[in-house]
This record gives structure tokens, sequence and C-alpha cells, in this order.
């Protein structure tokens, strides 16, 4: 069975366990002076100058049919924002599409592990992982509407992914249990709640309303989520799990 | 030692069996486990990867050994894998190019003591200042780029300290050659220890070549190329240092060997049991694989494997932090370089190379740029002082 506390045990990752070693390394350390003169900021002055070349990850794809932009976007001819916006649908519906795979991830790390003491329960995950994938439908529905290919990865799309590999990464490790799972799902909806207002925002002058009104459904059930997420997570630390406890 | 090889012939090849979950068991714990640990699990995949190399080689020349030679690549592609997927994926592959670099060190220091030959000792020396270097340069990138310690994969085993400065490094690929033992007279301990060289140094290159563009970073990119130039160099000089005029036969029975020295010496050694019933059970493995070269060797070459191989293993590798003897050739041998086959001194460094290292260094050194003003300090430079740190920069040859 899976188990939520951190034992004590045998990390030796500091130098307290290794007291005549770690002597001999830091005084080595400082004994040998740096080959070149200088600090941390030439790597800077590196990042800076190949970001001047100013070479983007890649670009939107054009519109997938002339009429979605017309029928779509509410004045395609003046906004502005219309790759942002759907830019930014892009993003949504990978990071929805991507939040379904974390939640079932994360129910098979439930289906293995001791109960937290707040929760969650099957049913809640089974219904927020339900809602993720009805988000992704709906976003799909939306940008095929505007014209969008729904296939296609954006570049918002593509950093959102960067920025959930860690996620991926901890949600897949069977090592990493439930209540550290749970910390990466509330990264996931922290951001995923922040990125619907943002949308949501850019809906209001780019597409319709009743586009806007599905999207603040979409929100009101994210904010539902990261409160259960939040109220899952703070318990499980702070709280003594009864299965640690002395008898 | 307490193994015959002559006599213990292992698994049978065709009882080297596994499955798919067998293959992907339990990694070992980046937080917990003995850093040697993984300097095992990363060495048995280098070892593997090179067996694997050589005997795609060997069966593109010879059309009679193609079938034993695919039988034994099967178990040991497997065997590899079970190997590599040990470690785990909370260790990034900048963390798990530490533990590259701490393979690069301790092991070459440990073969160095343990070579019979002069000449033989004075390369891997040569190549150890200069893997010793490389893992600087590494844990300033990580410091600097991720914030992060690279002492807490080390475990205070390893010094964090320049060595002969990666800049210096690069030459001409004249330059890279070294002389071969000669097969004949050659101690066995001296073909084990070239062909260990080898296969460490090639995965190595590999490795900086699949994961250097996953870096984000110009400079770890830059980093990464730079330093894999260098690996390549020293695929170049440890390969050189094999005898040509062995046999296919004779090197393949000596790759054995070596397997079984190698997973033996783990298996003394390991301090996760889990992991040391794995080394356990590929020792037996490669002795039967080993038996299989020996029985081929008889049956083609008509010679008796004894004149090609030792009656006992040699002394087991000694996984240990091998400090004393790295500091010692660090503070003698820093400013060698090598001109033509020859290890020489900073005065007699070969023009070819230097030319080809002022071209290569023109517009900056990803190695000196990482580490430029760099002094490891636990828990990071950004850990007890604010950055800078006003050290007098030692004058670095070009």
């Amino acid at each position: 069975m899976m188990k939520n506390q951190v034992e004590m045990g045998k990390n030796r990752t500091g130098i307290a366990l290794s007291p005549i070693d770690s002597q001999l390394l830091i005084q080595g350390a400082e004994e040998a002076p740096p080959t070149t003169a200088g600090d941390d900021t030439a790597i800077d002055e590196a990042r800076t100058a190949y970001a001047a070349d100013g070479a983007p990850i890649g670009t939107m794809p054009p519109p997938a049919t002339i009429k979605g932009i017309a029928g779509g976007l509410v004045d395609a001819a003046k906004g502005k924002n219309a790759n942002v916006f759907l830019d930014k649908l892009g993003e949504r519906l990978a990071f929805e599409r991507t939040g379904t795979r974390l939640y079932g991830a994360l129910l098979s790390k439930f289906d293995a592990s001791d109960p937290l003491p707040a929760g969650p329960t099957r049913a809640e995950l089974e219904q927020i992982k339900a809602e993720e994938a009805e988000h992704f439908e709906m976003l799909r529905e939306v940008m095929v509407s505007m014209g969008g290919d729904p296939t296609a990865l954006t570049p918002s799309a593509d950093v959102a992914a960067v920025n959930s590999m860690g996620l991926l990464q901890v949600l897949g490790d069977p090592r990493m249990n439930m209540k550290q799972s749970l910390e990466a799902i509330l990264v996931a909806e922290l951001v995923d709640n922040d990125s619907w207002g943002t949308l949501i925002e850019l809906a209001r002058t780019e597409a319709n309303d009743s586009v806007v009104r599905r999207f603040e459904q979409a929100l009101a059930e994210e904010q539902v989520h990261l409160t259960n997420v939040r109220r899952w997570v703070r318990p499980a630390t702070v709280q003594r799990d009864r299965s640690a406890s002395p008898r | 030692m307490g193994l015959d090889i002559m006599k213990e012939r292992g698994t049978a090849l065709d009882k080297q069996h596994f499955t798919w979950k067998e293959l992907v068991q339990v990694p070992y714990s980046k937080l917990d486990d003995d850093a040697f640990t993984r300097v095992r699990v990363i060495l048995m995949n280098g070892i593997e990867a090179e067996s694997l190399r050589f005997k795609h080689m060997c069966a593109r020349f010879n059309p009679h050994l193609q079938i034993p030679l695919a039988q034994i690549r099967r178990a040991e592609q497997h065997q590899q894998t079970m190997v590599n997927w040990l470690n785990p994926p909370d260790q990034s592959p900048l963390e798990t190019t530490i533990g590259f670099e701490q393979v690069a060190i301790e092991l070459t220091a440990f073969l160095a003591q343990n070579e019979p030959d002069p000449y033989l000792k004075q390369v891997m020396d040569f190549g150890l200042l200069e893997d010793f270097d490389h893992m600087y340069r590494y844990a300033a990138l990580m410091d600097r780029v991720e914030g992060r310690d690279a002492n807490t994969l080390l475990q205070c085993y390893t010094d964090i300290l320049p060595g002969r400065p990666t800049s210096v490094e690069h030459r001409a690929p004249e330059d890279d050659l070294r002389m071969n033992y000669e097969k004949d007279t050659a101690s066995p301990i001296s073909k084990l220890n070239a062909v260990i060289l080898v296969a460490a140094e090639t995965q190595t290159h590999d490795y900086y070549m699949t994961i250097g563009p996953m870096f984000a970073d110009p400079t770890a990119r830059q980093l990464y190329a730079e330093i894999a130039s260098i690996e390549e160099q020293h695929v170049t000089q440890y390969e050189s240092l094999c005898d040509p005029k062995e046999t296919w036969l004779e090197k393949w029975m000596m790759l054995e060997l070596m397997e079984v020295y190698t997973y033996f010496s783990c298996a003394q050694q390991e301090s996760n049991p889990r992991i040391k019933k794995i080394w356990e059970r590929f020792v037996d493995y490669e002795l039967g694989h080993l038996h299989v070269a020996m029985d081929l060797f008889r049956r083609h070459e008509k010679r008796d494997p004894a004149e090609v191989l030792p009656k006992s293993l040699p002394e087991p590798i000694d996984f240990s932090s091998q400090r004393k003897y790295v500091r010692q050739t660090l503070a003698e041998q820093v400013d060698f370089r090598a001109n033509g086959r020859q290890i020489v001194t900073l005065e007699e460094d070969s023009q070819l190379s230097i030319a080809y290292r002022k071209r290569m260094n023109r517009e900056g050194s990803p190695s000196e740029r990482v580490a430029a003003g760099y002094q490891w300090r636990p828990g990071t430079e950004l850990a007890p002082k604010a950055n800078g740190n006003g050290h007098t920069a030692r004058q670095v040859s070009p």
C-alpha cells in the first residue's frame, strides 16, 4: 500500500552525513581558484545574445476554414486579438486534455494509496476527470466553430506543455505518493483557474456570448476543483495521519 | 579470486530469459542509495552498450558468427535494459550527467592505479584530469542555471574543482591517437582496462549527444556540445590503446571476460541488496556468453582460449572515492598535453592542437563562461555569500 507520510531513513544527499569527506571537498574547492575570472552573469549574457536573434518556437496555423472565422469571430476583420484568442484557446484545449490524463494517473494512485484525512474520494476524482474531458470537448467544438484546427499545437499550448512536464513526471512516477501527486495537481489547478480567467476576457471581444457563457461555466467548475484540491492537500500535510500515530 | 572462469560456465544462453516486467524494476533511490550504486548502474549500461556495438560490427565482418552473435545480443540488450532502467525518473539528464562524470573520475582513477603498463597508466591519468574538469563545469552549470547542488549526487566522494581546463582539451585528431598494447605481451588487466574505458567514454559521448539538445539554456547547449566533442576524443584515445592485430574472436572473448569482471566487481560491493542480485545474475549470464565465445574460438581458430584469457579474474574494481590519487595526479600532471601519440609537458604542446583549439574557441568558450569565477560551495554558490567572489583566476594557456 502506498504510504503518504515521509519517514526518516538514510537520505545521503547532504554533507552532514560525511563529516570527513565533506571537509576535504570544501577545503579542496576553496583552495582551487577558477580558471577564468567573472561570475554567473556570463550565462545571462549568452541567453540575451541568443534571445536577441528573435527566433520563435513557432507560429499559429493558418485558418482551417474561412467560413469558420466569419461565423465565429465577432469581428474578424478588426479582431487584432483573433490570433491571440485562438492561440490561448489551443492552450486551454491541450491543457484540459492533459488534465484528463493527469486525473487518470491520480486515480490509479488513489487505488494503491492509504486514504488521506480530508479526501478525496474516488467519486470526487472521477467527477473532476470527467469535467476536464468535457472542457476539452467543449473547447474543441469552439475551436472548430471559430475556424481553427483543434488538432494543431499552438505556440501557447506548446509552452504550457513544457510547463507541465514536471507534473506528468510526478503523476507518472509510482514512487511519488498520493499527497505528493495532489500537490502537483494543485499547481495544475492554480494555473488552470488563472488561465480560464484570461481566456474569458479575450472571448468577450473575440467570440460571441454563448462561447463566453460556456467558458464561464467551465471556470466555475474549475474553481470547485481548486477548492477541493486545496481542501485535500493541506490537511494531508499538516494533520497527522491516523495510520502514523502511535497506539 | 573466487571465480574460476574456465570451469564456471554460468547460465546457459538458452536459459537466459526475461519478461517485460522483469526488465522494468523499481529504480534505485536518488536520495537514499549510495552514489556508487548509481556509478555501477551507469557503468554497466555503458558496458552492455559497448558489447552490443562490438557484436554488431563483428557480425558485419563475420557471416559465420552472425547467429551466435545475434543470440547473445538479444540477452545483452535485455540486460542493458534492466540495468539502465534502474535510473530513476526523478533524476534529470543533468543529474545523470553528474553521475556519468563521477563514473569517469572514480573508475579511471582506480583503473590507472591498477594498470601495470606505465604508458597506458599515463594515458589514463591524462584522460582522468579532463573528465575531472568536466565535473566542475557541469556542477557550475547545475548551480547557476538550475540552482542545484551537484554534491547531492556525488555525496562528498568526488571533488568539484578545476582539472585540465576543458577549453584546452580540444586537440587535433592526430594528437588523440595513442600507441596500442601488444596483444601477445600485454597483461590481461591492461586489455580489460582499455576496453572498459572505451565502453565508458563511448556511452558518455552518446549520452551527451542525445540529451544535449534537450536543454533550453544556450550555455547548457553549448557546454554539452563542447564536452561531447572531448568525449569523442577520449573514445579515439582509448580505442587506439587496443591492439588492432587481435582477431575478432580474441576481442570478443576479452569483451565477455570484461563483462564477467565488471559485473563481478559490482556484485562484490553493491550495497542495495535488490540490485546486488541483478549483478550476481548477470555474472552468470556473462559466464555463459564467455563460454560460447570460447567454444567458437576453439572451433574457428583451432586454439586454446587459455592462450588469450587469464586463469583467474583480476582484483575487482574498487568502487570508492579515489580523491587522494586524483589530487596527486592533478598536482603533478594538470599542465600535460598530447603531441602525436605521446603525453608531453606544456612546453611541448602540439602546434596542430594549439591552432585547432584557437579556432574552436575563437567565439568564446562555453566551459570557461559557465564557470567564470566559480568555486563550489555546499548548497550552491547562492548559499553562504552573494554572487561573485573576486578570486584571482588561474591563467589558462591557449
